[in-house]
């Protein structure tokens, strides 16, 4: 059988469509995010309010709810916790996301202690499995994908602002302390729903891969934002078509050519000066 | 008829329970180009913030076009060009064109939106500052002279009544120096725009600036460079050769 008659043959299945879906959007989200976070040195973000993530599933799998309902709200106040303890505790950035990370996986790892252990439902979370999202959380997703890009949209010259220069922005009557709230919620949510795309163990690097490569060649922060997108989108499709040909883990494959293209506009970039 | 746009009354700042600044009272009429001079540590900074209301004074009262800084909101009407600017790393995303557009900002309701008008404004300041060629450039590949007469057009581009720009030319050789205060000084005549520039150099800005205020936690000194070359306030200060040096008469000694 053909590349392209595996591909159609893909097409043809449900699961393979609700993943299509979810996963264009949350690429979406990932990579416009991440161009404002990496460059606020905020990267790691994602990846301390994963680890929340992974204890916040761990306990809608223990009440038997569903994951994402639960976590939406518990990460989006661990989200507003680092803030605070960056902004009113003193402690940097990397050191609030860690202890707040750490504190995540302790909880996750004692959640599923009590519950009898990992199993096969946690592992999907941790690891991501895009091709066995239902389709409740392909709606949740659909909703929550398009209110961040919106969001973004509406605030992309605050965003803009605050992250070129803050003292500036403060002068220009924008509230940086409102505006990176927005963007840390906004990261929560996108953590949230992007862990079933690649897990917790890799979901920061959907927000950072796209964002760095694009900012390997772009010139522009339009143009940086568009590459980001398309890099991330070109990932989670080829991803989904990749692992479901060759039977491969969803996420990783995903995290994988996201790397693929880090390295290439790397290397271009190198050509460009 | 002369207007004050920017009246400080015996204004103190205070950091961490140590005074920054005593005292300080001055006034800034329409069109002044007022240098801001001072050593090290002298708080010109902190009195530039503490203007814009970035840090909080501990005494003393600023009236910005008549309103107490506390109810002015007309921050479309200020220029301001910060000490550190964090797109000097060479890899911020962004061209020249899209950091001027920043002025624009101010006075726009949310949803921002940047309109026919704010891409005209952008054009007209790069025509203004002869920066044109350099809008689609990112900004962290240019020099660093260029990268401040972009900055300059950011905070011209919205044809403020103020413009305050705090060391502007650290980063700059004296040549660059001297065509920066100059430049400032065209579009201080051009627009009637009131300029507060900070700067160590007082030799090439007394030259262009109508004003300078010596600072060093108090005012030392406000007033015209003759005036400053020729007080004895100054010369006390000093001591009469540094004053001659500053004021570059040292072929006059």
């Amino acid at each position: 059988m053909s590349l392209i008659q595996q591909v159609s043959e893909a097409l043809q299945f449900g699961f393979i469509q609700k993943a299509l879906i979810a996963g264009c959007l949350i690429a979406v989200s990932c990579s416009f995010l991440g161009v404002f976070l990496v460059l606020r040195r905020f990267s790691l973000i994602g990846d301390g309010l994963a680890h929340v993530s992974f204890a916040t599933v761990a306990i809608g799998l223990l009440l038997h709810q569903q994951p994402i309902l639960i976590s939406l709200p518990l990460v989006a106040l661990a989200s507003l916790f680092i803030l605070k303890l960056n902004e009113k505790a003193g402690l940097h950035g990397d050191a609030a996301i860690g202890l707040v990370a750490s504190f995540g996986v302790a909880g996750g790892v004692l959640i599923a202690s009590l519950a009898g252990g990992f199993n096969v439902d946690l592992m999907s979370y941790l690891f991501g499995s895009i091709l066995s999202i239902s389709t409740t959380e392909v709606w949740i997703t659909w909703v929550l994908s398009i209110a961040i890009i919106v969001c973004i949209v509406l605030f992309y010259h605050d965003l803009f602002a605050i992250t070129a220069d803050e003292d500036y922005a403060r002068v220009l009557g924008i509230n940086p302390g409102t505006i990176n709230k927005v963007l840390i919620l906004l990261t929560s949510f996108t953590v949230v729903i992007g862990i079933k795309v690649v897990g917790t163990m890799l979901i920061s690097s959907l927000i950072i891969l796209p964002a760095v490569a694009a900012l390997q060649i772009a010139r522009s922060f339009k143009t940086v934002i568009l590459t980001a997108s398309l890099f991330s989108l070109i990932s989670v499709l080829a991803g989904i078509f990749i692992s479901y040909i060759f039977d491969l883990p969803s996420g990783a494959t995903i995290v994988l050519i996201n790397f693929t293209f880090f390295v290439c506009a790397w290397v271009a970039s190198r050509f460009m000066k | 008829m002369f207007m004050k746009v920017l009246e400080v009354k015996n204004l103190s700042t205070a950091y961490k329970s140590v005074e920054v600044l005593r005292d300080i009272s001055f006034t800034a009429e329409a069109g002044d180009y007022i240098g801001i001079v001072g050593p090290n540590g002298s708080g010109k900074t902190t009195l530039i913030k503490t203007l814009l209301g970035l840090l909080p004074s501990s005494r003393g009262e600023i009236l910005i076009e008549g309103k107490s800084l506390s109810h002015f909101k007309e921050w479309g009407h200020i220029g301001y060009l910060p000490q550190k600017m964090p797109f000097l790393d060479q890899h911020f995303p962004a061209t020249a064109e899209e950091i001027i557009a920043t002025g624009t900002y101010p006075g726009k309701c949310f949803p921002k939106k940047l309109g026919g008008n704010d891409h005209r404004a952008v054009d007209r300041v790069a025509a203004l500052l002869e920066i044109e060629d350099l809008k689609q450039k990112p900004i962290g590949k240019l020099s660093g002279g260029q990268q401040q007469r972009v900055l300059l057009a950011r905070a011209f581009v919205h044809e403020p009544k103020i413009v305050i720009l705090d060391e502007p030319t650290a980063a700059l050789d004296p040549q660059s120096r001297g065509s920066f205060y100059a430049m400032v000084k065209k579009m201080n005549l051009e627009t009637q725009t009131t300029v507060l520039l900070v700067s160590h150099d007082i030799a090439s800005l007394g030259k262009e600036a109508s004003k300078l205020l010596y600072l060093d936690r108090r005012i030392i000194f406000y007033g015209g460079f003759e005036a400053f070359c020729k007080s004895p306030e100054m010369t006390a200060y000093f001591g009469s050769l540094s004053q001659h040096l500053m004021c570059g008469r040292h072929g006059n000694l």
